[in-house]
């Protein structure tokens, strides 16, 4: 019971501390001699103790699973299992909001401690626009969604009953997106700092660098874990469904990217300004933009149910005070741009990266329009519709084909001046090369459909290159090198999977046999045995191949007892080269038992190369940084 | 010159989001899934809260247009909010109400009755929570509304306010 009222004035507290830094950090903007700066550092501290002591509290309710607690009565169950009720503290709104707020107080904190070779008025700031978003999220914790609401008379039961959400996967999720989400506000805050003051160069690139690449490897593990939670538990096979969350995630990433290499050429080249400062804007914005989204249920999503309008409205407001807000600095401070006529050659890294922004740009707006476009049609005609993958696919796979041809070439070339020419030679070769092998394959598998066999030579010939440029630069440029060869190995990995997945559907009894390609599923035996509150079917599967060993594959299906509610849990193998992924479902007044079988090459390797793609960016954060190219 | 149109342009196309979206939050987003929208209700097999002799919903849902099947407990504080809407709807001829009483005391549970009103046909109680579990029930309260058919027609989540109420009213008046 006491941990309610200290959770909540704790986060009271927060506000106060948040408030007074606010306001003395505008006067010291003005009188350069303010006592603040000394005790900036400690009054960040202490903001930071006291989300910590807050969220401490919460997590302490739900594991004691104190009903008094309106968000444990709502998310919690004595019967759960320490680590769900754990997990269950950031598996709900508030919860996660806190969480947010927690994150935030601490990167401020740890921002203003690492940024001691910034001059003072930009950090000042930037302490000041993070401030901002810290009031926004406080007030909105403590008006519309408290966690520590109190209910009286104390239940004896909490609601969170539902088996299905507890998931490792699903607990770990959140707060690495949330981790990636947050500190994209500290690369907001800096640039509009930045551009206030004039600062945005290439020193400014090189400290916030480490930033934008500390964010970019949380969100891409982020998408990476939803993606596979979303495969083993949703997955008929399937692990990305464009639904609108999973579109939100990927917005930011997507400008987040953008974001790296313009940092990069900042850094090196000072070129990009503008660049840099819009897309650390839209990047921010599209994360919290997704969390109106996602939170106040104004998308039809299978993630988004109970919510709540007015929190919607709140969010939304905020939202639009942030990019009216960013957009005005912008259009104010706009000429401070440190510009400097460089001509840019045709065949340079800096074309490359500017192309590479436009592509980026292309892929999200696809993505914002299939994602927000029910939304506008709802509301100007009343109709509802939604937006599925042909869309999607129309759309960016075209496109993808030059990109990753263009991927392929622009890390090869040379920043300000390239002599082309010497290395056309080995270029032309290996596309060539790619496109026999992609003909082959195509042919070899007995896929004819052009674009398909076009895209493919597309994604061999980044692979080969990115394969070749890891081996040649070795440890020179490895994080890049890595990110790209993930990349690469993502795209082909995700392309073979889509053309060679097969499967086979049957009815089939005991003792059945079907042949599918060159094995035999055999259908050996049934049993069943009782549990807490169902009863349990295992079938068992042998697949025999030629020359091979034999694999047994043991799908279940659950009979909860009272009504008969029946559920299928489906038994995946997985392998180097392919999963196995194999379903039951059991026909209706028969003894047959409904049969789905699917091979599903390169599953593994798609997860792999998520990680790949992830290690790089994680060596950048920990690499010492590299001389000026000027 | 042209830098300001562009300028304007953007901050015009930014407020035309915001309304939109602002106007998209105002529209009623009575989302079913249409997996809940074809299931039959589970035929359970309960207790009645005042006789405790077991009864089966087959028995129940019989001889109305619609039912609406409200799960709530006296230690529910929305359940409270929520109360007087039932009350109102009993008066209407063309739906049946039917109370589960999750995880309650019965004690407490009929205080609360005699307090509030009991706009319940029939009450069934649910000690263990279980029953609602295989409803597919959230939390406490929660509303059912099912057709002739004993299919789920609409499912309430939370309590029943002055807007769901207006919607239950159309719902059932076609």
């Amino acid at each position: 019971m006491i941990l309610n009222y200290l959770g909540n004035f704790a986060l009271l507290f927060c506000l106060i501390i948040s408030l007074v830094i606010f306001i003395t950090s505008i006067s010291s903007l003005n009188n350069k001699n303010f006592f603040l700066k000394k005790n900036l550092n400690e009054l960040l501290f202490f903001k930071f103790f006291f989300a910590v002591l807050s969220f401490s509290s919460l997590i302490i309710l739900f594991v004691i699973s104190e009903f008094s607690n309106e968000t444990v009565l709502n998310n919690s169950h004595i019967s759960k299992p320490l680590f769900y009720k754990i997990s269950g503290t950031w598996g709900n709104h508030e919860g996660s909001l806190l969480l947010w707020l927690l994150v935030l107080t601490f990167f401020a904190f740890f921002y203003y401690l690492n940024s001691k070779n910034r001059p003072i008025d930009e950090r000042l700031l930037t302490i000041l626009f993070q401030e901002v978003i810290i009031l926004g999220f406080l007030f909105f914790l403590l008006k519309a969604s408290n966690p520590f609401n109190i209910i009286y008379p104390v239940p004896k039961e909490g609601l969170g009953l539902n088996p299905i959400l507890q998931d490792p996967l699903l607990a770990i999720h959140p707060p690495v997106l949330y981790l990636g989400y947050v500190t994209t506000s500290i690369v907001f805050s800096s640039s509009l700092a930045g551009l206030i003051k004039g600062n945005i160069n290439n020193l400014w690139a090189k400290d916030i660098k480490k930033w934008v690449f500390i964010s970019w490897t949380f969100l891409t593990l982020g998408i990476l874990l939803g993606s596979i939670w979303a495969y083993y538990e949703l997955g008929w096979g399937g692990f990305w469904f464009w639904d609108p969350v999973e579109n939100i995630s990927l917005m930011p990433w997507l400008s987040l990217t953008a974001l790296v290499h313009c940092v990069l050429a900042l850094e090196k080249r000072s070129i990009l300004h503008s660049w840099t400062v819009i897309l650390s804007i839209i990047t921010f914005t599209l994360g919290i933009c997704g969390t109106f989204l996602v939170r106040s249920g104004i998308l039809n999503s299978v993630h988004t149910f109970a919510n709540d309008p007015e929190r919607g409205l709140y969010i939304l407001f905020f939202l639009f005070f942030l990019i009216f807000l960013s957009v005005f600095i912008y259009f104010i401070y706009e000429d401070k741009f440190e510009l400097n006529n460089k001509n840019l050659n045709l065949y340079t890294k800096e074309t490359s990266i500017i192309l590479n922004n436009w592509f980026v740009m292309y892929f999200l707006s696809v993505i914002l329009i299939g994602t927000v476009y029910p939304i506008f049609l709802e509301v100007l005609s009343n109709e509802k519709i939604s937006v599925g993958p042909p869309f999607f696919n129309k759309l960016i796979i075209p496109f993808l084909i030059p990109f990753l041809i263009f991927m392929s070439i622009g890390p090869n070339l040379k920043w300000i001046k390239n002599n082309y020419f010497s290395k056309k030679l080995k270029l032309i070769i290996i596309f060539i090369l790619s496109i026999i092998l992609s003909t082959l394959v195509s042919k070899f598998f007995g896929n004819t459909a052009l674009n398909i066999t076009i895209l493919l030579a597309a994604s061999f010939y980044l692979f080969i290159i990115t394969i070749k440029d890891l081996i040649k630069k070795g440890f020179k440029n490895y994080s890049q090198t890595i990110s790209h060869f993930g990349f690469s190995l993502l795209v082909l990995s995700i392309l073979l999977n889509s053309i060679f997945s097969n499967e086979i559907t049957s009815n089939m009894r005991v003792g059945d046999e079907i042949k599918f390609s060159d094995k035999i599923i055999k259908l050996e035996k049934l049993e069943n045995t009782t549990e807490a509150n169902f009863l349990k079917l295992i079938a068992y599967f042998k697949i025999e191949e030629k020359n091979k060993t034999e694999l047994v594959l043991e799908p279940e299906i659950r009979i909860y007892d009272k009504p008969e509610t029946i559920t299928s849990e489906a038994a995946i193998k997985t392998d180097i080269f392919k999963d196995r992924f194999l379903v039951i479902n059991l026909v209706k007044e028969n003894e047959y038992l409904n049969v789905r079988y699917q091979e599903k090459p390169f599953m593994l390797w798609i997860w792999i190369s998520a990680i790949i793609i992830s290690l790089g960016g994680i060596i950048n954060i920990f690499k010492k940084n590299e001389k000026q190219i000027l | 010159m042209k830098n300001r149109y562009y300028k304007y342009s953007i901050v015009i196309f930014l407020i035309f989001t915001f309304f939109i979206f602002y106007y998209g939050l105002k529209e009623k987003n009575i989302y079913t899934p249409d997996d809940i929208k074809t299931k039959k209700f589970p035929n359970l097999i309960l207790n009645d809260f005042y006789t405790n002799s077991e009864t089966s919903f087959d028995d129940i849902l019989i001889g109305s247009n619609y039912y609406l099947v409200n799960i709530w407990a006296s230690w529910c504080l929305p359940c409270r909010e929520e109360h007087p809407y039932l009350v109102q709807l009993k008066k209407n001829s063309s739906i049946k109400i039917i109370g589960i009483n999750y995880k309650d005391k019965r004690d407490n549970a009929l205080k609360f009755l005699d307090e509030y009103e009991n706009p319940y046909l029939i009450i069934l109680t649910d000690n263990n929570g279980m029953a609602s579990i295989e409803i597919g029930a959230y939390g406490v309260p929660e509303s059912f509304i099912l057709n002739k058919e004993k299919k789920i027609i609409k499912k309430i989540i939370g309590p029943i306010d002055k807007k769901k109420f207006n919607e239950i009213k159309e719902l059932i008046k076609k």
